[in-house]
């Protein structure tokens, strides 16, 4: 297990350096920042200078040393637009997305489990279709469209939620959350339902197949056959089997959630860290789509560790002995 | 064989057997028949829509913003679903973006598709350190948000049909090469293909000739599921404003336009383009959803 943990961390340094130099490659070495930095009638002199202070004069790899060196001790440069370092910009924003992104996540687990699980159960029956049919609708509807026709049923003809913003925060540990308040929640429920649906919808299905697959099993006839009650069949023997894609799309799909919560974030005026790099790329801030690309990688990386390690957990099969997966 | 035994392998060819599948399900092919009518209403909006509404001459700046059922100013056209702010009737901006976004969504499809099964075929037959590498990064790739890599590209290649294609196919190829050499690995030990091998066949035609159309099934579900993804997320990027120019206005950039005219109740502007755009990727959920409990052994119903 010691021997699992460590390979997996080593691999994760691994990717992590692989996708510091892609990112690098594409946001940097693809046409210059200066360009847009220095006014257009400036001499070849200026230009030579401006290269130089921003050390864009050096070769490719030394470039990427600097950045590298930098990037450990946690400077990625500073924003063109704002001045001040991309990596403070983007932090302070962080808190803002995972809150929408977590609650999300716990709106699409606690409806999409037991949905999947009773879908699952009953294939054959009016709920159960219609549980799936549910699914396959949530499966294609855009959830930016979604977003708009949220606004506009519950903020425009209903008037009962506002549009956008976050609204006021409590501070909780030095964390301003909305989920304190009333009126946070208020601000939270409509962008948090929309960025859930697409992932209720997928762990629906999720649930309902495993089910439908556990069920075949010879240890649910078998436990069947020893008299055990549906509840403690379904409850411990399937459910147990099932959790464990459960876990993994519910770990990976956590990054996703976040990702896309750049298209919630800009429909609701969310002040999170999506909203940020949308409007960086449109005004070409290089450090800061630079510094939310790391960022969101190596969230990346350590959510697909510690699902690897719950995994373990879950299935005594993996990482014991020294092959693995 | 008599014609009584040729009927019976008629019967039996897997074409049919699918087909009777398929059909099994009457969601299913309701979910086939609204794509057929919707892919027939892209290819036929110049001749179905009443107006062209990309043609200035035609659009009346007085008709803006009019709800739906309304009649023009000169009497001559009825609105059916409204107009926006230039008094261009949204039917016909929808059959014409409609049509934009079936040609990238399948466009983009057709050549991740062609990309990632030819790489995933490679790796999937001969092994060895392209395989190695090609699934390193495959690995990476379908780690990275789709929305991100497509998001990236378009802001450093800028806007453009070209450019959202290009993008497009960048985010999704890994899909279809991983799906692909999965396949490929298992077909590749099977008897069938040794004897190919036995027989003295050259490598490209035992690639191409027998283990492809061995491999096309699933890749068929893949597909189904991706053109789909592919609609939802050009409609989503030109919704941010990152995918097309508003020359060529597709699905999400009529629903980014409704988007300010929302708050003052007028629905309309976007609300039909989103349904048009719910609707194709309900059907082809549908249908892709069907194709893989047809083609997927595993559930078969008994």
């Amino acid at each position: 297990m010691p021997f699992f943990i460590l390979r997996r961390c080593l691999q994760a340094v691994n990717v992590l350096v692989v996708m510091s130099l892609l990112v690098f490659a594409g946001v940097y070495a693809i046409g210059s920042p200066l360009d847009l930095l220095v006014d257009p009638q400036a001499t070849t002199e200026d230009l030579a200078r401006a290269a130089a202070a921003l050390g864009l004069d050096q070769p490719v790899w030394v470039q990427y040393g600097r950045f590298l060196s930098r990037a450990l001790g946690g400077d990625l440069g500073d924003s063109f637009i704002h001045g001040s370092p991309a990596i403070g910009l983007i932090l302070a924003r962080l808190p803002a997305t995972l809150e929408l992104a977590v609650v999300a996540m716990l709106i699409a687990v606690g409806l999409g489990i037991p949905l999947g699980l009773w879908a699952g159960l009953h294939p054959d029956t009016v709920g159960g279709r219609t549980i799936m049919a549910g699914s396959i609708v949530g499966f294609s509807l855009p959830t930016f469209w979604v977003g708009l026709m949220l606004i506009m049923v519950f903020s425009v003809q209903l008037g009962w939620l506002p549009a956008g913003g976050r609204g006021p925060t409590t501070e909780l540990f030095g964390l301003p959350l909305s989920v304190l308040s009333v009126e946070g929640w208020r601000h939270l429920i409509l962008p948090a339902t929309n960025l859930a649906l697409f992932k209720l919808a997928l762990i629906i299905r999720l649930t309902r197949s495993g089910t439908r697959e556990a069920l075949q099993q010879d240890y649910v006839r078998f436990a069947r056959a020893k008299g055990l009650s549906t509840g403690r069949v379904v409850g411990v023997h399937v459910l147990k089997n099932i959790l464990i894609p459960v876990v993994t799309v519910v770990g990976m799909e956590f990054g996703s959630l976040v990702a896309f919560s750049v298209v919630t974030e800009s429909i609701f005026a969310w002040p999170g860290m999506g909203k940020l790099l949308l409007d960086s790329i449109t005004q070409l801030d290089r450090p800061v789509v630079l510094a939310y690309l790391l960022l969101i990688v190596l969230l990346y990386i350590v959510i697909n560790l510690v699902v690897d390690l719950v995994y373990a957990l879950l299935d005594p099969r993996v990482g014991r002995g020294g092959s693995g997966r | 064989m008599s014609a009584a035994d040729q009927a019976a392998v008629m019967r039996d060819h897997p074409l049919r057997r699918w087909i009777r599948a398929y059909a099994d399900s009457r969601l299913a092919l309701a979910g086939l028949g609204l794509l057929v009518l919707i892919v027939a209403a892209a290819i036929a909006a110049p001749w179905l829509a009443p107006q062209n509404p990309y043609d200035l001459m035609q659009l009346d700046m007085l008709d803006g913003r009019l709800p739906p059922g309304s009649v023009s100013g000169d009497g001559e056209l009825r609105y059916l679903l409204g107009t926006d702010a230039q008094g261009r009737d949204m039917l016909s901006a929808i059959l014409y973006g409609l049509r934009i976004s079936v040609v990238v969504g399948v466009a983009a499809t057709l050549l991740a598709l062609l990309v990632g099964m030819t790489l995933g075929l490679v790796a999937g037959y001969f092994g060895g350190r392209f395989d190695a590498l090609l699934m390193r990064v495959v690995d990476i790739q379908l780690a990275f948000p789709s929305i991100l890599t497509a998001m990236i590209l378009l802001a450093l290649f800028g806007q453009g049909i070209d450019k959202i294609i290009i993008a497009l196919v960048a985010s999704q190829w890994a899909y279809y090469a991983r799906t692909t050499r999965s396949v490929a690995m298992v077909e590749a030990d099977k008897a069938y293909i040794e004897a190919a091998r036995l027989l003295g066949l050259s490598t490209l035609r035992i690639v191409f000739r027998h283990l492809l159309p061995n491999c096309l099934p699933p890749l068929m579900v893949v597909a189904a599921l991706q053109v789909a993804a592919a609609i939802a997320l050009e409609a989503t990027l030109s919704f941010l404003g990152l995918g097309l120019p508003v020359t060529e206005p597709s699905l999400g950039l009529l629903i980014a336009n409704g988007f300010q005219y929302l708050y003052s109740g007028r629905y309309w502007i976007s609300l039909f383009p989103g349904l048009a755009l719910l609707l194709t990727l309900l059907a082809l959920n549908l249908v892709a959803d069907q194709l893989r409990d047809v083609l997927n052994p595993r559930l078969r119903k008994s």
